[in-house]
């Protein structure tokens, strides 16, 4: 695992605060991520945490505070060209086949002709979706929709990743082979950041930041989280440090 | 019980919805009002140019409720006529009364028929009045006056819908925002779906003009090119308002919602309804309106033959509609995106 706070860390919040109507969403957040790491944001709904993703990759602009993306200050349009992004919800043309989702997304990130060939190929053979890289996205399952989305994510092979719940709504088999390509894709360099609120995904991270009503209220290895706070699980550690459950 | 509840629910879910209600309540009323002004304003006084016609006969015309203007001879009150500034011309041929009527208004040209005959009957019972049009000819329909702006008008309706809703659908199953996660410029967005529908809407418009042409066998005396040129500028105007107002929907219901916003106050500021009845303030009301700039140019094309030259204005109009529109929509996608 990487030094969190190395001379280059990919991603650089400095106390950003965000409130939508008066109502403060995120308050006060300050975080680094390191090259290579896998980080994992670690909430439950509602807490924040696709609202900081908004805010590191740009797509919203905080209030206070300073948002910097491989020491670029965002939000700054050149930057979206640097990362690979999987939303919440599966945002597909059901109308269009999966290649022709890829082709779109492919051409926004400037890839064309034979390398664009190339990278759907090989974006499709990661989450095993080739044999249906011709159907049209409505006769995909919800399964295959989120590994799709995950491969038009990876198209442009993007240094980091970033993925809000990239596992919600999918079955443990899934579940299994979709973390198995996330580690993988760690294991070859890549960064990523993902949400999530299930707690045994966040023992796979290498650092957890636990979200609560808008502020970071702890970071560390899970291991490490759970030693502080004499727990046995996450789940455990992230209520000691919550004060209490609440869901 | 679970009707109740039902019940309960969906008034709720109203009393939530402000916007809802108000159009519920208001849109009625606004319509109701346009509709008042327009038939139940003054009535219509045609301009009625005339020369080398007894005193006598003058007057009558003036009291039966015509604006009299009088030239000097027969051919000034004709220039005048095809200058626009009037909507008939009675004149003496040979000692006997010519009537020569603007026509491409038929309920114009059967108002001046109208009280040209009431005033004649009383002067010069007998006398046969000789008649003949500028535009148009005695046989045009309402149908014929009315076309082109129906024309127009469906042109703008369903492109405005289908834009508004389908940029909505965008925004809300989320691909939207994933788009807007790639390097797109906001620009790039608002162009792209204008070169998309607009490559619909070119084909909408020449087969929406074909088929009133050649099936409906609409009067049809001008350039087809201007006219498929005028349905583009038209659609082009509904496509770029349509996704500009998507941006304040949040349903598509809530896009149903414009159109008594935003459709039918057009329709009547189209030329559907003769506005001379209305009040003059209230009539300057349409140059706000796209639709008005349209079917005055597809009017003036398919009527009265005309060339660019005289519809120039209009294109120039819409052109600035359009590019407003545009512009406001890439400045409106910044609720969506900051950069």
């Amino acid at each position: 695992m990487n030094d969190p706070l190395s001379p280059s860390p990919v991603v650089e919040l400095d106390g950003i605060s965000r409130a939508f109507g008066g109502r403060a969403v995120l308050d006060g957040i300050t975080l680094q991520v390191g090259r290579g790491e896998l980080f994992g944001l670690l909430g439950p709904s509602g807490s924040g945490k696709t609202t900081l993703i908004k805010l590191i990759t740009g797509i919203d602009r905080a209030d206070r505070g300073v948002v910097r993306l491989l020491g670029e200050r965002m939000p700054r349009l050149s930057m979206l060209q640097r990362f690979g992004y999987m939303a919440q919800s599966d945002a597909l043309y059901a109308e269009l086949t999966a290649k022709e989702n890829l082709m779109f997304f492919g051409a926004l990130y400037g890839l064309g002709g034979v390398r664009r060939e190339e990278r759907i190929r090989s974006a499709m053979a990661v989450v095993d979706l080739l044999e249906h890289l011709n159907k049209p996205v409505s006769a995909y399952s919800g399964g295959m929709k989120r590994r799709l989305s995950l491969a038009i994510a990876l198209l442009h092979e993007p240094e980091l990743l970033i993925l809000d719940e990239p596992t919600v709504g999918i079955d443990p088999v899934l579940r299994q082979s979709i973390w198995r390509e996330l580690l993988a894709l760690r294991d070859r360099g890549t960064t990523l950041i993902l949400t999530t609120h299930v707690m045994d995904e966040a023992d796979r991270c290498d650092r957890v930041g636990l979200i609560r009503d808008g502020r970071l209220t702890a970071v560390g290895s899970p291991a490490d989280l759970k030693a502080r706070t004499g727990t046995a699980t996450i789940e455990d550690a992230f209520i000691a440090i919550g004060g209490g459950a609440r869901v | 019980m679970r009707i109740r509840a039902l019940t309960i629910r969906i008034i709720r879910q109203f009393v939530r919805d402000k916007r809802t209600l108000a159009l519920l309540f208001l849109a009625p009323l606004l319509v109701l009002t346009l509709m008042y002004f327009v038939f139940n304003g003054r009535e219509i006084k045609p301009d009625l140019g005339i020369a080398g016609v007894p005193p006598a006969m003058e007057e009558r015309i003036a009291q039966s409720g015509a604006r009299v203007v009088r030239y000097d001879d027969a051919d000034q009150a004709n220039r005048a006529l095809e200058g626009g500034d009037l909507d008939a011309t009675l004149t003496l041929d040979n000692g006997r009364p010519a009537l020569r009527l603007e026509g491409s208004d038929p309920s114009m040209s059967k108002a001046v028929l109208l009280l040209l005959r009431q005033a004649m009957q009383q002067d010069a019972p007998g006398v046969q009045l000789q008649i003949s049009y500028l535009y148009g000819k005695a046989d045009l329909t309402s149908f014929d006056s009315f076309g082109p702006v129906l024309i127009g008008f469906f042109s703008f309706f369903f492109v405005f819908l289908l834009a508004g809703v389908a940029f909505l659908r965008e925004r809300t199953t989320g691909t939207l925002e994933r788009l807007l996660a790639t390097p797109i410029r906001r620009s790039e967005v608002v162009a792209g779906y204008l070169t998309g529908f607009g490559l619909f809407t070119l084909f909408q418009a020449a087969l929406i003009a074909g088929y009133a042409i050649g099936v409906l066998g609409m009067y049809m005396d001008g350039s087809v090119w201007l006219v498929l040129l005028l349905n583009l500028l038209l659609t082009l105007t509904a496509l770029t308002l349509g996704t500009l107002l998507s941006s304040f929907a949040g349903s598509e219901f809530q896009i149903i919602q414009f159109i008594p916003l935003v459709i039918v106050p057009q329709v009547f500021f189209s030329g559907l309804f003769n506005l001379e009845a209305m009040n003059p303030w209230l009539q300057k009301l349409s140059y706000l309106m796209p639709l008005y700039y349209g079917a005055d140019a597809m009017r003036a094309v398919m009527i009265r033959g005309e060339g660019l030259s005289a519809i120039q204005l209009d294109v120039y109009v819409l052109l600035a509609f359009s590019v407003a529109f545009a512009l406001l929509n890439v400045l409106a996608l910044k609720k969506q995106r900051p950069i």
